[in-house]
C-alpha cells in the first residue's frame, strides 16, 4: 500500500480521537494530578486528599453508602429482573407487562425524582396523608414516616448503633424501580437463547420447574447475569441525579458523586473533588477490566 | 354425522381443558398483573396530580381524584410553562440534545467503518482502548473538562455542552456500530470497491443506508442520555437561561418542594418526549440495549 493509503484510515479516525482525548484521555490524567494538589490547584499536597477523604465522617458516610448501593441496588434489580423475565415469558401478553416494568428506563433520574418525592411525600400522624407510601402505611394502621429523613434501623439500632440510614433504602428502591426493567429486558433475551430441547429433555427426565430452574436456566444465564450486574455496578457507584434531587445528599444520604459536586460547587475544593472522583475510577477499574476480558472473548468466537 | 355429534362435545372439552390451564395458572396472571400495575403507579399518580388544581392536590391524595364530579384543569402546566422558565427550558433541552446526538453519532460513524473494514497497526489495541473508556465515570472528567471550556472562554456556551457530550457519548458510539458495520457482509463491500467507489462513497451509499436500524437504537440511545442528563448540564451550563429542564426541575424542587402540582407537571413535560420516543420506537430500543450493555 502507498503512503497515501496507509494514512486513510487516520483521516477517519481523527475527529473521534481528537474529541476523546479531549474530553475523556487528558481529563482523566489531570484529575489524577490534580487530586494530589490543595484546593486551587496551586501547590502540591501529596496524599493529604486522600487522607482526608478516608478520615473525614462524611466522606466515610458517602462510602459507605455507595457500598449499600452496590449491593442493594444491583442483588434487587437483577433478582426481580430475573423473576419478571422468567415470569412474563410465560403469557401472550408479554410485550405490555415488559413495557410495564421497562418504562421508568426511559424517563430522567430527575422526573424519578419527583415521582418519588411525591410517593414517599410525608404529613404529620393527625393530618391527610397525600403520599401514596405513607397513605398505604396509615391504612394498615401503621405511623406515617419521613422516608426521606434520617431514621434508626429497627432493632438493630438498639443493640448496636449503625451508621446505615434507613432513608438510603429509600433512594435505593427508587433506583431499583428504574432499572429492574434493564436487567429484564437483557435476561429475557438470554432466557430465550436457551434452548427449548435442552428444557424439554430434563422435564421428561421428570425434573420439576423448581429444580429446572436452579440447575440449568440459571447456571446457563450466568454469562448474561454477569453482564447486567456490571452495568448495574457502575451506575450504582456513579449515581448522582437522584440522590442530588431527592435529598441533595442531606440527612446522610451522600454519595461519593454527590459529595464530589458539593466540593466542586460549595466548597470550592478540587483537590478533595478530583480525589473522590479517583476514589471512583478505582472502584470501577475491576469492572473494566472485566468488561475488556469479555470483549476479547467475544472477538475470538466471532 | 359423527362428526358433528362429536364437534360440541370436543369444543366443551377444549374449553374445560382451557378452563382449567387458566385456572392452574392464575395466580401467574395476578403476580404479573399485580407487578405492572405497581410499576406504572408511581408515574400514574405523578399524571394525575399535574392536572389537578394547587388545593386539591395538597389536601387529598391523587387517587381520590377518580370520583365524580371530577375536576382536572391545565392551569398548572401554564403555569410552569410561562412563569417558571420551563417553556424556555424545553427548548433549550431540544437545542443541547438534537446536536449532542447527531454530531456524536456522525463523527462515531467515521471511526467505526475504519476500526470495522479497514487494516491499520494497532487498530485491535486502539479498540479494545475504546471500549475501557467506556466505563470512565463522568464525574473523573468534569473539573479539568470545565477549567479547559473557561480557559477557551466557551464554558456555558451550547456548543460547549454538544462537544462534551460528543466526547462522553463517543466510546460507547464507535463500539456499538463497530461491531454492526463488522457484521456486514464482506462481499458486498468488496464488489463496491471492485468496481471502483471510493471509502467515502461506500461509507455514505453502502454503510449508513445498511445500518439504518443500529442508528436508530443508537440515536435514542444518546438522544435520551442527553435530554435526560443533569450532571453535565450543571456543570458546563450554568447560565440559568440556557438551562435544560432537568436543571430547571431541580431548581423548582429546592425552591418549591411541596407545591406538587407545579413540580409533577413540570417533571411530565420533561418526560413527554421521551415516552413518545419509547412507545414509538421501542423495538430499536431494546435492540440497543441488547447490543450493548455496558454504557457507562
Amino acid at each position: 500500500m502507498n503512503r497515501r493509503g496507509r494514512l486513510i484510515p487516520w483521516l477517519w479516525l481523527l475527529p473521534s480521537f481528537l474529541l476523546i482525548a479531549v474530553f475523556l484521555i487528558y481529563p482523566v490524567i489531570e484529575t489524577l494530578r490534580i487530586s494530589f494538589m490543595n484546593r486551587d490547584s496551586s501547590v502540591y499536597v501529596g496524599a493529604g486528599n486522600y487522607q482526608y477523604v478516608f478520615t473525614n465522617s462524611a466522606t466515610q458516610t458517602a462510602l459507605l453508602n455507595n457500598v449499600l448501593w452496590l449491593v442493594f441496588f444491583t442483588v434487587l434489580a437483577v433478582g426481580l429482573g430475573l423473576i419478571f423475565a422468567v415470569l412474563t415469558g410465560r403469557v401472550r401478553y408479554e410485550a405490555v407487562a415488559k413495557a410495564a416494568i421497562f418504562i421508568p428506563m426511559a424517563i430522567s433520574f430527575v422526573a424519578a425524582a419527583v415521582i418519588w418525592r411525591f410517593m414517599y411525600a410525608y404529613r404529620p400522624e393527625d393530618f391527610t396523608q397525600i403520599g401514596l407510601v405513607n397513605a398505604a402505611a396509615t391504612n394498615l394502621g401503621l405511623e406515617p414516616t419521613a422516608w426521606l429523613v434520617e431514621q434508626p434501623l429497627p432493632y438493630i439500632d438498639q443493640l448496636l448503633p449503625s451508621p446505615l440510614h434507613t432513608n438510603n433504602f429509600a433512594l435505593i428502591a427508587v433506583g431499583v424501580w428504574m432499572w429492574t426493567g434493564f436487567a429484564m429486558v437483557i435476561l429475557s433475551a438470554g432466557l430465550k437463547g436457551i434452548s427449548t430441547e435442552v428444557l424439554e429433555a430434563a422435564r421428561v427426565d421428570g425434573a420439576s420447574e423448581w429444580q429446572i430452574f436452579w440447575r440449568i436456566i440459571l447456571p446457563m444465564l450466568s454469562p448474561t447475569i454477569a453482564v447486567v450486574a456490571t452495568t448495574l455496578v457502575i451506575q450504582a457507584l456513579k449515581k448522582f441525579d437522584m440522590v442530588w434531587v431527592m435529598t441533595a445528599g442531606n440527612f446522610g444520604t451522600d454519595v461519593v458523586a454527590t459529595l464530589m459536586f458539593k466540593e466542586m460547587f460549595n466548597f470550592r475544593d478540587f483537590g478533595r473533588a478530583a480525589a473522590l472522583a479517583v476514589i471512583l475510577l478505582v472502584a470501577i477499574l475491576p469492572v473494566m477490566l472485566i468488561t475488556i476480558r469479555r470483549f476479547r472473548s467475544q472477538e475470538e468466537t466471532r | 354425522m359423527i362428526a358433528e355429534l362429536a364437534k360440541p362435545q370436543a369444543s366443551f372439552q377444549g374449553f374445560v381443558s382451557r378452563l382449567s390451564k387458566f385456572v392452574s395458572r392464575l395466580p401467574l396472571h395476578v403476580v404479573l398483573v399485580g407487578i405492572a400495575l405497581l410499576w406504572i403507579t408511581p408515574a400514574f399518580g405523578l399524571l394525575t396530580s399535574s392536572f389537578r388544581d394547587a388545593a386539591a392536590v395538597a389536601s387529598s391524595g391523587w387517587w381520590t381524584a377518580f370520583q365524580l364530579p371530577f375536576e382536572f384543569t391545565l392551569d398548572n402546566y401554564q403555569a410552569v410553562l410561562t412563569q417558571n422558565r420551563m417553556g424556555v427550558s424545553f427548548l433549550n433541552s431540544l437545542i443541547i440534545s438534537i446536536p449532542g446526538t447527531v454530531i456524536p453519532i456522525l463523527v462515531a460513524a467515521f471511526a467505526a467503518f475504519a476500526f470495522a473494514w479497514m487494516r491499520f497497526p494497532g487498530r485491535d489495541t486502539l479498540f479494545i482502548f475504546v471500549v475501557a473508556l467506556l466505563v470512565v465515570p463522568v464525574q473523573m472528567t468534569l473539573i479539568p473538562v470545565l477549567r479547559l471550556l473557561t480557559n477557551l472562554q466557551i464554558a456555558g456556551s451550547f456548543p460547549a455542552i454538544w462537544l462534551a457530550h460528543t466526547g462522553y457519548g463517543l466510546p460507547f458510539a464507535v463500539f456499538l456500530l463497530r461491531n454492526f458495520f463488522g457484521a456486514l457482509p464482506r462481499e458486498l463491500l468488496e464488489s463496491a470497491y471492485l468496481d471502483g467507489a471510493s471509502s467515502v462513497r461506500v461509507f455514505f451509499r453502502l454503510i449508513l443506508p445498511l445500518s439504518v436500524p443500529a442508528l436508530a437504537s443508537l440515536a435514542i440511545f444518546q438522544f435520551l442520555w442527553v435530554w435526560n442528563d443533569l450532571l453535565v448540564a450543571l456543570v458546563i451550563l450554568q447560565d440559568p437561561g440556557k438551562a435544560p429542564m432537568t436543571v430547571t426541575i431541580t431548581n423548582l424542587v429546592s425552591s418549591f418542594g411541596a407545591q406538587w402540582q407545579l413540580l409533577t407537571s413540570a417533571a411530565f413535560i420533561s418526560m413527554m418526549l421521551p415516552l413518545v420516543i419509547f412507545f414509538a420506537l421501542q423495538r430499536y430500543f431494546v435492540q440497543g440495549i441488547l447490543t450493548g450493555a455496558v454504557k457507562g
